[in-house]
């Protein structure tokens, strides 16, 4: 054979670049909105140059190499700065599989009149893109992950706010499933302000909660238990009916806790707890 | 060997405990404290725990002791200022103190106890009333 399939495509490099350019750029996934064609030049660019580079006869056929440690990691932030930036997974993939388009376009030119040159070539670099895809794919998911992660625990941070609503009487909202994380938040929150503000009476209004499960409502049952060792007294309001329904199917007994449909309700009973009462103010009419 | 203090304030007791129990220190209060209402007639019991930070399962179970020991001697329990990192883990722990009364300061718990040894008392007038018609 004797054909040296990395100086073949080093050679070619420039025209590599441009005829992957060219088919990034007529890709209708192209995504000018995200990335100017500027900077995807400079990212194509400095990416082909960096395999180029440490492509060898002798690595090629084993992809697993660690000199080809400088592209995987040039990759790896490509891949996750676009998991980032919003693209999406196809657009990403059509960054590696273009490039191989690109490269294997160049070798079949070049390999014209050496048939069995030309298959080995085209399976060799098939397999370095595979490779190279697989660890986009893995970065790009890994970067979405962690978006996920830093959204979750903005909300679990930002829906959990304690209200006080009256003079001793703290209201606690809280929308969206509960979980054991969310729930030791909840838990800290609420007890913390007890503490701060002095508070007798804290309502835990669940309206916001999706479906109340046997582990929900365990850590409920947790919370106000909690609240009562503190030495408040805990109420919790905003049981809609189909929530009323599963916890009553899965035999879950709330009979000790003060429960309330609404969270009017609840401040009602937690006024006149404290012995405090709400008046309308009668308009006197002046006769004169 | 460290004993907490016990003080006495007309019929109630009151216990601060301003260091971290040790076990045998929890046991000796358990101790001290019924003998001392048996022999103060004390009919309330007042435990400042809110410089307490770390608690574990024997001294929630000491917690939970000393309250029904009182209750069946005629004597109520309140525990105040409890932090909420303790609260939490004596709720992990399955502790839930039943058999006592919690407030969260001892302001709060002197009312409670009064409330209760006040409508006692009333019922004691009232049958010392009774009795002398």
């Amino acid at each position: 054979m004797g054909t040296d399939i990395a100086k073949l495509l080093q050679k070619k490099q420039k025209r590599i670049l441009e005829n992957w350019m060219t088919s990034q750029l007529s890709n209708i996934s192209l995504r000018e909105d995200l990335m100017s064609n500027d900077d995807l030049r400079e990212q194509s660019a400095e990416f082909l140059d960096t395999l180029l580079k440490v492509l060898t006869e002798k690595n090629l056929s084993n992809v697993e190499s660690s000199d080809f440690e400088p592209v995987h990691e040039l990759l790896a932030g490509v891949s996750l700065s676009r998991a980032k930036q919003g693209f999406t997974p196809a657009e990403t993939g059509v960054y590696i599989f273009s490039l191989k388009d690109a490269l294997l376009t160049s070798l079949q030119t070049d390999l014209k009149d050496d048939q069995a040159g030309l298959l080995d070539a085209i399976i060799k670099i098939g397999r370095l893109m595979d490779y190279l895809c697989v660890i986009a794919f893995e970065t790009f998911i890994k970067g979405r992950e962690e978006v996920i992660l830093r959204q979750s625990d903005e909300i679990s941070e930002i829906s959990t706010p304690v209200i006080r609503v009256w003079d001793g009487i703290l209201a606690l909202p809280i929308i969206g499933t509960l979980d054991s994380s969310r729930t030791q938040v909840v838990m800290e929150n609420l007890l913390q302000e007890i503490v701060e503000s002095g508070s007798t009476i804290a309502i835990l209004d669940i309206s916001g909660v999706a479906a109340v499960d046997s582990l929900v409502a365990q850590h409920l049952i947790k919370t106000v238990a909690a609240t009562r060792l503190m030495g408040a007294e805990c109420i919790i309001s905003g049981i809609r009916p189909e929530i009323a329904q599963t916890v009553v199917h899965l035999g879950i007994d709330l009979s000790n806790i003060v429960t309330k449909a609404t969270l009017a309700s609840a401040l009602k009973h937690a006024f006149g707890m404290l012995k405090l009462n709400v008046k309308r103010v009668e308009t006197v009419k002046s006769g004169l | 060997m460290d004993r907490i203090p016990i003080l006495r304030m007309g019929r109630l007791l009151l216990v601060t405990i301003q260091i971290d129990l040790y076990d045998r220190l929890a046991t000796n209060l358990e101790t001290d404290l019924v003998q001392m209402v048996n022999k103060t007639e004390a009919k309330g019991v007042l435990i400042d725990i809110s410089a307490l930070s770390i608690v574990d399962s024997f001294m929630g179970r000491i917690l939970g002791n000393i309250g029904s020991m009182s209750k069946i001697m005629d004597a109520e329990t309140v525990v105040v200022g409890m932090q909420p990192a303790v609260a939490i883990t004596l709720i992990e722990l399955g502790l839930e103190l039943k058999g006592v009364h919690t407030a969260l300061n001892v302001e709060r718990g002197m009312e409670l106890l009064k409330e209760k040894i006040g409508n006692y008392d009333e019922d004691l007038s009232d049958e010392d009333e009774d009795s002398t018609e």
